[in-house]
């Protein structure tokens, strides 16, 4: 049932309405990044905030990540509640410092006497021609910090519930938008029209306030046969597959990484005895790494077949080649055999 | 085969041109030279001019490279940036300067005795800490680099606090988390220092421009030393507080050593460390960090500046380290021995106590009972410390103090792991174990 203010939003407009009722219920919120302000983001996603909320609260920065967390980190010891825009997720890395060692143990090196209440926004991942910096998926980076949440919105209802409930937390939150997804969800097939968000249910938006609480997986699809522990883009690449082979999967959106929603993952992977994880980043010390582990220590009486990954390659995203990178329908679909017949 | 051209030979010059060479800084002397700074250019004490606080950055460019003087090596206070304080208040600024001297021998010996891993005095430096911290406002922010213990004393911060942070006993509010001197004190205005350098320069940025965005009145002051001015973090900051005209002091502890890198590792060879204000189009002073006075009227300065939206400013105390980096330092190994005595400046406290005598204001006999009086506070204040604990004997924390404060609530993967540590400490001690 929608209710009277909820409105059809893609991605962008669900993760602007967030930040726009947050900038409006909370005067500590301030929002902050390279060509956020007046122009509205490369993405679009702050568009129309300054006007509405104002040049001190919503405004550019100079193209430098690490002053941008750090200024945040010094924000946030004052007591705003900052949400600094990364333009990309490549370009985190001159700010890593602060996250890492700054923002990250703030509450605990100073025993709660200062706290970082930070939402860094970042569009990560690839499938837009992006090459190998604008591509990249570092969310196995985040959650090894300790003292950092990661969140990985997979539809606009959930962007917005999760993003509101990001800035809402008094730890600082590494909040990763899956650009592919911006504006439709993506079937795997780079060769197929891009469907619009509109013919998705959970385009349905409300516009006002609500929240997603942090650390909860999403049950896309019931099944029996096999567990898809997916996150961002890959849910809908997984589902749309899953569905044209007519498997009995049960798809995991798992929406937070870090807290993770462990009970979700052990309660289906104990129902089904067969894992299989799926992402975009490189395989190596990917988060599918930590997720097999999980299983393996939690589930190993149960399964039935060996944990399978689904995972970009160990290589920089190359350009040209973007479509052999990306682990799509056919690398997904030889998992799924595979992890079926052992 | 097909044949492939050879490959020029490394370091041989490709055309008839003089070849290149690669500069790599090194200081003066080294151990077994005998040190003369006779050449350091000293202006004469009034040499400086004082303009208005409102005045442009870019008119008044010449400060980056003069030296704001107030004391004269006779204990003459002169010049246009005589700050005029009442005896009263030079005598608390002595005070507070002979406390942290006496706080910090003490706790260097502390050290010395096995009571806990690690400390770091500000011998030759207190000024840098006590007469900027006295000049701007109580509620003002600071944000510490590791060296600036000078804060705290100045704002009467319990000592027995600083030593139990230094003990990791059970009377440390963090909780034995931090490595000693790492102290955070909201109360008294002082961020958690953090360690790693310079990370506080965009940090104060930020909360100074929080302070302007919120019609505050309170400014933030952030120190490094000149070793750490070469981090990124440093440029990141000063790029933000210029275009953001945040009311924001940077102080940059010239001490002329970073562990064992000398200035000119960090560029000081070729200017001064103000004059990296020049190009951010910002105010910049260069100070006698061992002239109290001075930084307490360049501090002063540029507070005012600063609370009345004119924009930041970058001071460089011109100073001398007079001891180790740390306790895990022996500066015998890459310096001459003599440079602290030799260092054309001074001491810091000397120098503000012969102005006082100058003055009629304070005399050998003070001086001596006071030095008394304070060392015994200290060693008062360090046996009640003692009581609560020395770090290495006995572990004063509870363990599942180790998984608190990682997140404001614990999740469950935390949760897990304090509950193997806690099976562990039963393993290890017993089921009665308790904090000692």
């Amino acid at each position: 049932m929608m209710a009277d203010d909820t409105k059809t939003m893609n991605m962008i407009e669900a993760i602007n309405s967030a930040m726009d009722v947050m900038l409006g219920r909370d005067d500590t919120v301030v929002v902050m990044g390279e060509d956020v302000g007046y122009f509205g983001g490369v993405f679009r996603a702050t568009a129309g905030l300054q006007k509405r909320h104002g040049k001190t609260r919503v405004f550019d920065t100079p193209i430098n990540e690490c002053g941008i967390i750090g200024v945040a980190v010094g924000m946030g010891a004052y007591g705003l509640r900052p949400v600094p825009e990364i333009q990309f997720a490549d370009y985190i890395y001159p700010g890593l410092d602060q996250l890492v060692s700054e923002a990250a143990r703030l509450r605990y090196r100073s025993a709660n006497d200062y706290i970082c209440p930070m939402t860094v926004r970042t569009p990560f991942g690839g499938g837009i021609f992006g090459g190998q910096t604008h591509s990249q998926s570092p969310e196995s980076i985040m959650t090894h910090i300790c003292g950092v949440k990661t969140v990985i919105p997979s539809n606009p209802y959930d962007a917005k519930g999760l993003l509101i409930a990001a800035i809402e937390d008094n730890d600082p939150v590494v909040f990763l938008e899956p650009k592919r997804i911006y504006n439709g969800p993506f079937s795997g097939y780079y060769d197929r029209p891009v469907e619009p968000w509109s013919k998705h249910e959970a385009s349905a938006v409300p516009g006002g306030y609500y929240r997603i609480d942090l650390g909860k997986a999403a049950k896309v699809r019931e099944g029996e046969a096999v567990t898809v522990l997916a996150y961002g883009t890959m849910v809908h690449v997984a589902k749309t597959i899953i569905e044209e082979r007519g498997v009995d999967a049960e798809i995991l959106d798992l929406r937070t990484l870090l807290p993770l929603d462990i009970e979700a993952i052990e309660a289906s992977v104990r129902k089904t005895g067969r894992c299989l994880i799926i992402h975009e980043a490189t395989r190596t010390s990917g988060f599918g790494a930590e997720l097999a582990a999980l299983v393996q220590e939690r589930c190993f009486y149960y399964l039935e077949a060996p944990v399978e990954r689904v995972t970009g390659f160990d290589t920089p995203y190359p350009h040209s080649l973007e479509w052999a990178y990306f682990p799509g329908p056919v690398r997904i679909a030889t998992a799924l055999d595979k992890i079926l017949k052992d | 085969m097909p044949e492939t051209p050879p490959k020029p030979p490394l370091g041989r010059p490709a055309s008839n041109l003089p070849p290149l060479s690669l500069h790599i800084p090194e200081p003066r002397y080294r151990p077994g030279d005998t040190p003369d700074f006779s050449d350091v250019e000293i202006p004469a004490v009034d040499a400086t001019p004082r303009p208005g606080e409102a005045t442009k950055a870019d008119a008044m460019r010449e400060l980056c490279y003069g030296l704001v003087r107030v004391l004269d090596f006779d204990g003459q206070a002169k010049g246009p940036w005589n700050p005029n304080l009442a005896p009263d208040r030079l005598r608390t600024m002595l005070r507070y300067m002979m406390l942290l001297r006496a706080f910090d021998d003490r706790m260097f010996r502390a050290q010395r005795q096995g009571k806990t891993s690690f400390y770091m005095k500000s011998t030759g430096e207190e000024a840098t800490s006590v007469a900027s911290t006295m000049a701007i406002d109580r509620s003002d922010m600071c944000f510490p680099s590791y060296r600036q213990q000078g804060i705290l004393i100045t704002r009467d911060y319990p000592l027995i606090q600083m030593m139990n942070q230094i003990y990791s006993n059970r009377g440390d509010h963090l909780l034995g988390r931090q490595l000693p001197i790492m102290y955070s004190a909201p109360e008294h205005g002082f961020f958690s220092v953090s360690g790693n350098l310079a990370t506080q320069y965009p940090q104060a940025v930020g909360w100074a421009m929080a302070s302007a965005s919120k019609g505050d009145s309170r400014i933030a002051t952030v120190w490094c030393g000149e070793g750490s001015s070469a981090e990124g973090d440093f440029h990141s900051a000063l790029t933000f507080a210029t275009v953001y005209n945040a009311p924001v002091i940077f102080n940059v502890v010239n001490n002329q050593w970073a562990i064992s890198s000398f200035s000119g590792f960090a560029g000081g060879e070729r200017t001064t460390f103000a004059a990296r204000a020049v190009g951010y189009g910002i105010a910049g002073l260069r100070v006698d960090g061992n002239d109290a006075l001075a930084v307490y009227a360049a501090t002063q300065w540029a507070a005012d500046r600063a609370r009345t939206n004119i924009g930041p400013t970058l001071i460089e105390h011109f100073t001398y380290r007079a001891e180790g980096h740390s306790t895990s330092d022996d500066p015998s190994a890459y310096r001459a021995a003599q440079e602290a005595g030799a260092w054309p400046f001074g001491d810091p406290i000397a120098r503000l106590r012969q102005h006082l005598e100058t003055l009629g204001e304070w005399d050998a006999e003070r001086h001596e009972a006071q030095a008394k009086e304070l060392e015994e506070l200290v060693k008062t204040t360090q046996k009640q410390s003692e009581k609560l604990g020395v770090l290495g004997h006995g572990m004063h924390q509870p363990f599942e103090t180790m998984f608190q404060d990682v997140f404001e609530d614990m999740p469950w993967h935390l949760q897990e792991q304090c509950d193997q540590m806690l099976a562990e400490q039963k393993t290890k001690f017993g089921a009665d174990w308790k904090p000692e």
